[in-house]
C-alpha cells in the first residue's frame, strides 16, 4: 500500500527531498529512500457530516480534514457540537449522512480501535491504586512492554510518587491526570480529547501540552475540544459555528 | 420503481394512505363485530357443559390471539427499526405496545371470569394463563423502559432490543411454563373439533377484533406521527426565537 | 483473549475491594429467607416442603440487587467509552463483566443457600442437589441480568425498572431450578430437568452478551 506524500501534507516533519510519482517503494532501505523512517502519514477526513442527537440536528453538513502531525483544536460556543463531533468521529455516534475516512491507519481496525478517547469521565476506579488503574488499561488495550509504558506515563503526568495509593484519595486534578496518562500507556495514532484541561492546574496543562506535542511530532493526530491555548507547537484551530438560528429539526423528524 | 414497503414507509404517503383506509377498516370492524355479537347472543347455542358462560370465549379467544399477534408486530417493527433504522418502524412499535398490553389484559380478565364457573375460582395457575401473564409483564417492561428516558431515539432503540430479547426468550418461557403445569384444556381454537355453530361466530369475532386492532394501531400511529411533527415544530420555534434574540442582543454579537 | 481475562480479573478485584455490594446481597438473601417463616408460620413440615422455592426466589431477588452495578459505574466514570475503543468486541466486554458478576455474586449466593436451608428445615439430603442447581442456574441469572443492566444504564428509576424487565426472563431458570429439586426426590432422578437447566444457562450465555452489547452501543451515543 502506497501513501501519498504531497507537499503541504507532511506538516511538522522533514519533508522528503525527492518523491517519485506514486511515492517510494516501502521496502527500499534508508540510503536509497529518504522517506523510509517517516511513519505512515495518517489523515482523518470528514465530509458533509449531519448528526442528530437528542432530537436536534447538532452538526449540519460539517466537513473537516486533519493530518497526522498536527493538533486540531475545536472551539465554538456551548452547544456548537464539539462533543458530538468527537464522538461521531470516534464512531460512537452514527451520522445521518456524510462520510468519515481514516487514511494511513490499519485498514483492519475501526477508527475507535486506533483512537484514544478521553471524555468528561476519567475511566479511573477509586478502589484500584493509581498504578493498578494504568496497568489495567495497558493490559486491556493490549500494549507491549506494559510495565515500562506505565512507568513512563506516571512519570510524565507527575503521578509516580502517588502510584501505590488508591485513586479514591486523589484530587479531581490528579484523577484527571491519571485519566490522561492512559494516552501514553498504549500507542494509538488518534487522540480525541474532550475538554482535556478540565480541573488541571497550569503545570499539569503544560504536561499535557508536552504529551500532545510529542504525539504530533511522532506523526500522531490530536483532536481536542478546548478553549485554552495550550501553547502547542503544531496546532490549528477549527471553529465550529454556533447553532444556526432558524429551522433546525432533526433529519429523522423532517422525514416524518 | 418503489416496492410496496417503500411506499408505505414514506411517512407522508403513510399519512395519506392511512387517512383513507382508517374509516373503512374501523367501519368494517364495527360491522363485523356487531354481526359476530348477533350470532353469539341470538344464534349460537349455549354449550351443553358450560351453558351461557361459553360466550365469554368469543371475547377471550380473540383477545388472546391479538395479545400474541401484537407482540409479533412489535417484534417485526423493532427489527425494522434496529436494522433499517426507519422512524416509521418505531412509530409502529410504540403504537402497538399499549394496544397489545390492553388486549393481553382483556384476555387475562375474561379468562379469569371464565375460570370462575369452570374451575370454581377466578385464578388458576394453569400453564396458559401463566404464560399470558408473563407476556403481560413483558409488555409492561417495554412501556416502562420507553418512559424511563428523555431521549426518545435512545429509548426507542433500547425498547426494540428488549422486544427482540423477548422474542428469543418467550418460546423458552412458554416451554417451561407448559412443563411446569398443564391444567388447561388442550388448544382447540379454530380447529374443526369445535362444532361449527360455535366455530363460525368465533372466527367472525376473531376477524372483527383483528380489524379493530389494526384500526386502533393505525390511529395510534397517526397520533404519534402528529405528536412528533408538533414536537419538531416546537423545537424549530425555540431555535428560531433563540436565534432572533441572539441577533437582537448586541452583547451576544 | 488477554484483554477478556484482564477485565474479568479487574472486576473481581473491584468486587472484593468494594465488598459492600456482595455483603448487601448476602444479607438480603438471609433476611428474605428469615422473613418467610414469620409470614407463613413456624410449621416445619410446610417450610421444608417449600424451602427450595423460597431459597430460589430469595436468590433471584438478592442477585437482582447487585445487577445494577455491572455497567452503571463504568458508564458514569467514562470507562465504557474506553471499552468501546478496545480491540475486544463489546460483546466480549459484556460477557466478561457478566462472568465476573457470576463469580462474585452467583457463586457466593449458591454457597450460602444450604446454610439458609437449615432455617427452613430443608432435608439435608437435598443440599447437594440444591447447590448443584444453583451453581448451574446462576449463570443464566448473571447473563440475562446483564441485558437488563445494560438496558437501564441511562434510565431513571433504574433499579425498579431492572426488576420489571429481568424477573420475567428468570421464569425458566426458576421453574427448572425447582423442578430439578423436586425430581430428585422422585424415582426418575434429576436427569432431564437438570440438562434443560444447563441448556437455559448456555442460551443465556450466548444471548445475554449480544443483547447487552447492543444496548450499550445505543447508549454510548
Amino acid at each position: 500500500m502506497h501513501r501519498k506524500t504531497e507537499a503541504g501534507v507532511n506538516i511538522g516533519r522533514r519533508p522528503c527531498a525527492v518523491v517519485p510519482p506514486g511515492g517510494w517503494p516501502r521496502r527500499l532501505p534508508p540510503p536509497f529512500n529518504p522517506c523510509f523512517h517517516e511513519p505512515a502519514i495518517v489523515k482523518l477526513v470528514a465530509e458533509n457530516l449531519v448528526v442528530d442527537r437528542g432530537g436536534r440536528t447538532i452538526l449540519d453538513g460539517l466537513s473537516l480534514a486533519a493530518i497526522g502531525g498536527e493538533a486540531l483544536l475545536l472551539t465554538g460556543p456551548n452547544g456548537a457540537g464539539k462533543t458530538t463531533l468527537l464522538r461521531t468521529l470516534a464512531g460512537f455516534l452514527p451520522q445521518v449522512s456524510g462520510t468519515i475516512r481514516f487514511e494511513g491507519g490499519d485498514a483492519d481496525k475501526t477508527i475507535a480501535e486506533q483512537a484514544h478517547v478521553v471524555g468528561h469521565g476519567n475511566g479511573v476506579k477509586a478502589n484500584l491504586t493509581v498504578h493498578e488503574n494504568l496497568l489495567f488499561w495497558a493490559a486491556f488495550l493490549e500494549t507491549e512492554a506494559a510495565a515500562e509504558r506505565v512507568r513512563t506515563a506516571l512519570t510524565h503526568f507527575g503521578l509516580d510518587a502517588l502510584d501505590h495509593y488508591p485513586a479514591a484519595y486523589l484530587s479531581a486534578g490528579q484523577k484527571r491526570r491519571l485519566g490522561l496518562a492512559r494516552l501514553l500507556v498504549a500507542h494509538r495514532p488518534l487522540w480525541f480529547l474532550d475538554e482535556p484541561t478540565m480541573s488541571l492546574d497550569t503545570a499539569s496543562t503544560t504536561r499535557l501540552a508536552v504529551a500532545i506535542d510529542a504525539h504530533t511530532a511522532g506523526g500522531g493526530l490530536v483532536l481536542a475540544a478546548t478553549h485554552l491555548p495550550l501553547g502547542l507547537a503544531r496546532a490549528r484551530t477549527f471553529d465550529l459555528p454556533s447553532a444556526l438560528p432558524g429551522f433546525r429539526t432533526t433529519a429523522a423528524e423532517a422525514r416524518l | 420503481m418503489q416496492t410496496l414497503t417503500q411506499k408505505l414507509a414514506n411517512p407522508t404517503r403513510f399519512m395519506q394512505l392511512s387517512g383513507t383506509m382508517l374509516p373503512w377498516i374501523a367501519g368494517a370492524a364495527a360491522v363485523i363485530i356487531a354481526y359476530g355479537l348477533y350470532l353469539v347472543f341470538a344464534v349460537s347455542p349455549p354449550d351443553y357443559q358450560q351453558g351461557e358462560t361459553v360466550k365469554i370465549m368469543y371475547i377471550h379467544v380473540p383477545s388472546a390471539w391479538l395479545a400474541m399477534m401484537a407482540y409479533g408486530l412489535v417484534a417485526v417493527s423493532s427489527f425494522g427499526l434496529l436494522v433499517f433504522r426507519h422512524p416509521l418502524a418505531d412509530v409502529s412499535a410504540k403504537a402497538a405496545v399499549p394496544i397489545g398490553a390492553a388486549f393481553t389484559f382483556l384476555a387475562l380478565f375474561t379468562g379469569s371470569l371464565w375460570g370462575k364457573p369452570m374451575w370454581g375460582t377466578y385464578w388458576v395457575w394453569d400453564a396458559r394463563l401463566t404464560s399470558v401473564l408473563i407476556l403481560f409483564f413483558l409488555y409492561l417492561g417495554l412501556m416502562a423502559l420507553r418512559s424511563s428516558m428523555d431521549d426518545e431515539s435512545t429509548a426507542a432503540k433500547l425498547t426494540a432490543v428488549l422486544a427482540l430479547v423477548g422474542v428469543a426468550i418467550l418460546p423458552i418461557i412458554k416451554f417451561s411454563v407448559d412443563w411446569w403445569n398443564t391444567l388447561h384444556q388442550p388448544s382447540t381454537g379454530f380447529t374443526s373439533t369445535v362444532d361449527p355453530s360455535l366455530r363460525v361466530p368465533l372466527l367472525i369475532m376473531a376477524l372483527g377484533f383483528t380489524l379493530l386492532f389494526f384500526a386502533m394501531h393505525l390511529k395510534a400511529m397517526r397520533n404519534e406521527i402528529l405528536r412528533r411533527r408538533v414536537k419538531a415544530m416546537r423545537v424549530a420555534d425555540i431555535a428560531h426565537r433563540d436565534g432572533m434574540s441572539a441577533l437582537s442582543n448586541p452583547v451576544a454579537g | 483473549m488477554n484483554a477478556f481475562w484482564t477485565l474479568v480479573g479487574r472486576d473481581i478485584r473491584l468486587a472484593v475491594r468494594e465488598g459492600g455490594a456482595l455483603g448487601t446481597a448476602l444479607g438480603f438473601f438471609l433476611i428474605v429467607v428469615a422473613m418467610m417463616p414469620l409470614g407463613l408460620g413456624p410449621d416445619l413440615n410446610l417450610l421444608s416442603r417449600i424451602a427450595p422455592g423460597i431459597l430460589w426466589i430469595a436468590l433471584l431477588l438478592a442477585a437482582l440487587l447487585s445487577l445494577g452495578r455491572i455497567f452503571e459505574t463504568d458508564y458514569e466514570d467514562g470507562t465504557l467509552d474506553v471499552f468501546a475503543t478496545a480491540s475486544l468486541p463489546l460483546e466480549l466486554v459484556a460477557a466478561a463483566k457478566a462472568l465476573a458478576h457470576w463469580l462474585t455474586t452467583g457463586i457466593p449466593l449458591a454457597l450460602l443457600a444450604p446454610v439458609l436451608g437449615v432455617l427452613l428445615n430443608l432435608d439435608v439430603k437435598t443440599y447437594p442437589v440444591l447447590m448443584a442447581t444453583m451453581l448451574v442456574g446462576t449463570p443464566a441469572v448473571s447473563f440475562l441480568g446483564a441485558i437488563g443492566a445494560a438496558l437501564t444504564v441511562k434510565a431513571r428509576r433504574g433499579g425498579l425498572l431492572l426488576a420489571l424487565i429481568v424477573l420475567p426472563l428468570y421464569v425458566p431458570t426458576l421453574i427448572f431450578g425447582i423442578s430439578v429439586i423436586s425430581a430428585s426426590a422422585g424415582p426418575s432422578g434429576v436427569g432431564s430437568s437438570f440438562l434443560i437447566l444447563m441448556a437455559i444457562s448456555l442460551i443465556s450465555i450466548a444471548l445475554g452478551p449480544l443483547a447487552a452489547a447492543a444496548a450499550l452501543r445505543i447508549q454510548l451515543q
